[in-house]
């Protein structure tokens, strides 16, 4: 076997895996936080990307119509297996929450109230927000190599988060800078 | 329930439209979901819709299996498998065909420039949506606090990130926040 520049040292999932694993996140994501708890899984445990091809692949799932995290399965699943991967990424991410998901609302609209479990989600959510806030200082450290991805990063976060100005706003002012200081430099286009 | 067939043609027509309209995320279709399921269609009160966007936000997986809940209201486990199913279907057909597209671009200068420049990007929009979910959940002092003692557990140290949220729900359940 040749490694490609693309494909990593680690052995390539089987399908049964790639639902398993993506079953895994969206259980574990309880309250929330489901982009940290994929960074953790695919990133840091399974090593299927890189924080830069993950955060890269991040942003356009964002970008493109649909639930990110449900996009993010479909870009991790067809990496490795194609359309069957992806399939499978994304049958195993939705296949327990939608069984969760239809259990809490039969019981809604059989008792008209939200199941009482009002505080332990609160403080689930207080977790998850925890979790999301570490994901980006652990991968914010690795990319802020200077000054300018400081800026973007900064720019960024105030226009979205602070100003809620829409993605698409947000991304028309910083993407280009961000590009052109990216460029590699010698590559022409 | 001489409406369900009709109703399953509305919720394939509505749905997969919204699939391709929820561009940023399937947060940004919920005032037209609202507006369709509550209002045109009469599937759910406000006070209903209000309710079942509070569960699929809690319940573990993607937020948009809202409209799995909107989908069983209106027509049933068969409603709601439709609805589940056009909502995810047309978006991540895009997705996959953009996925392959960007695989096969492995040594092109955009795609290194994309990824090398948009992570600073990405930090700063999960920056973002971390503030902006600690405004939401009404979060007060207490709440801020847990917060940043999960923070630098989950930064600091090694521990499994899910001892971190089922430690906070411990703390949420004893009632402390």
């Amino acid at each position: 076997m040749i490694p490609t520049s693309t494909t990593s040292s680690v052995p390539e999932p089987s399908l049964a895996e790639l639902a398993w694993t993506f079953n895994h996140i969206a259980l574990a994501s309880f309250g929330g936080g489901l982009s940290a708890w994929s960074r953790e899984v695919v990133v840091v445990e399974k090593k299927w990307m890189s924080d830069e091809e993950f955060l890269s692949a991040l942003t356009m799932c964002r970008i493109l119509p649909g639930a990110n995290q449900i996009n993010m399965a479909v870009f991790v699943g067809s990496k490795f297996r194609g359309m069957a991967g992806a399939c499978a990424a994304c049958f195993g991410l939705t296949f327990m929450p939608v069984v969760i998901v239809l259990a809490m609302s039969v019981a809604y609209f059989k008792f008209n109230d939200v199941p009482a479990m009002q505080n332990t989600l609160k403080g689930a959510a207080a977790g998850a927000v925890a979790l999301t806030f570490s994901m980006a200082i652990k991968t914010g450290r690795k990319c802020l190599t200077g000054v300018i991805p400081a800026l973007l990063l900064v720019a960024t976060f105030v226009m979205n988060g602070v100003l809620h100005w829409p993605l698409f706003g947000v991304l028309a002012i910083v993407a280009p800078p961000a590009l052109l200081w990216a460029w590699p430099k010698g590559a022409r286009t | 329930m001489k409406d369900e067939g009709l109703n399953l043609i509305h919720i394939l027509l509505l749905f997969s439209s919204l699939s391709l309209l929820s561009i940023g995320g399937g947060n940004t279709v919920i005032p037209e979901m609202q507006h369709k399921s509550v209002g045109a269609y009469g599937w759910l009160t406000d006070k209903q819709f209000a309710d079942v966007f509070a569960i699929s936000q809690a319940a573990p997986g993607p937020s948009v299996l809202l409209v799995t809940i909107i989908g069983y209201k209106a027509a049933g486990l068969l409603g709601a498998l439709l609805a589940t199913v056009a909502m995810i279907l047309p978006a991540a057909a895009l997705v996959f065909l953009v996925s392959r597209m960007w695989n096969r671009a492995a040594d092109s200068p955009l795609r290194h420039a994309i990824e090398r420049g948009f992570a600073p990007l990405t930090v700063g929009l999960v920056l973002a949506s971390g503030y902006v979910m600690s405004h939401a959940a009404d979060h007060d002092w207490r709440a801020y606090i847990l917060t940043g003692v999960c923070t630098v557990i989950c930064t600091s140290t090694k521990t499994n990130p899910l001892f971190v949220v089922g430690g906070a729900s411990l703390v949420g359940w004893l009632g402390w926040i």
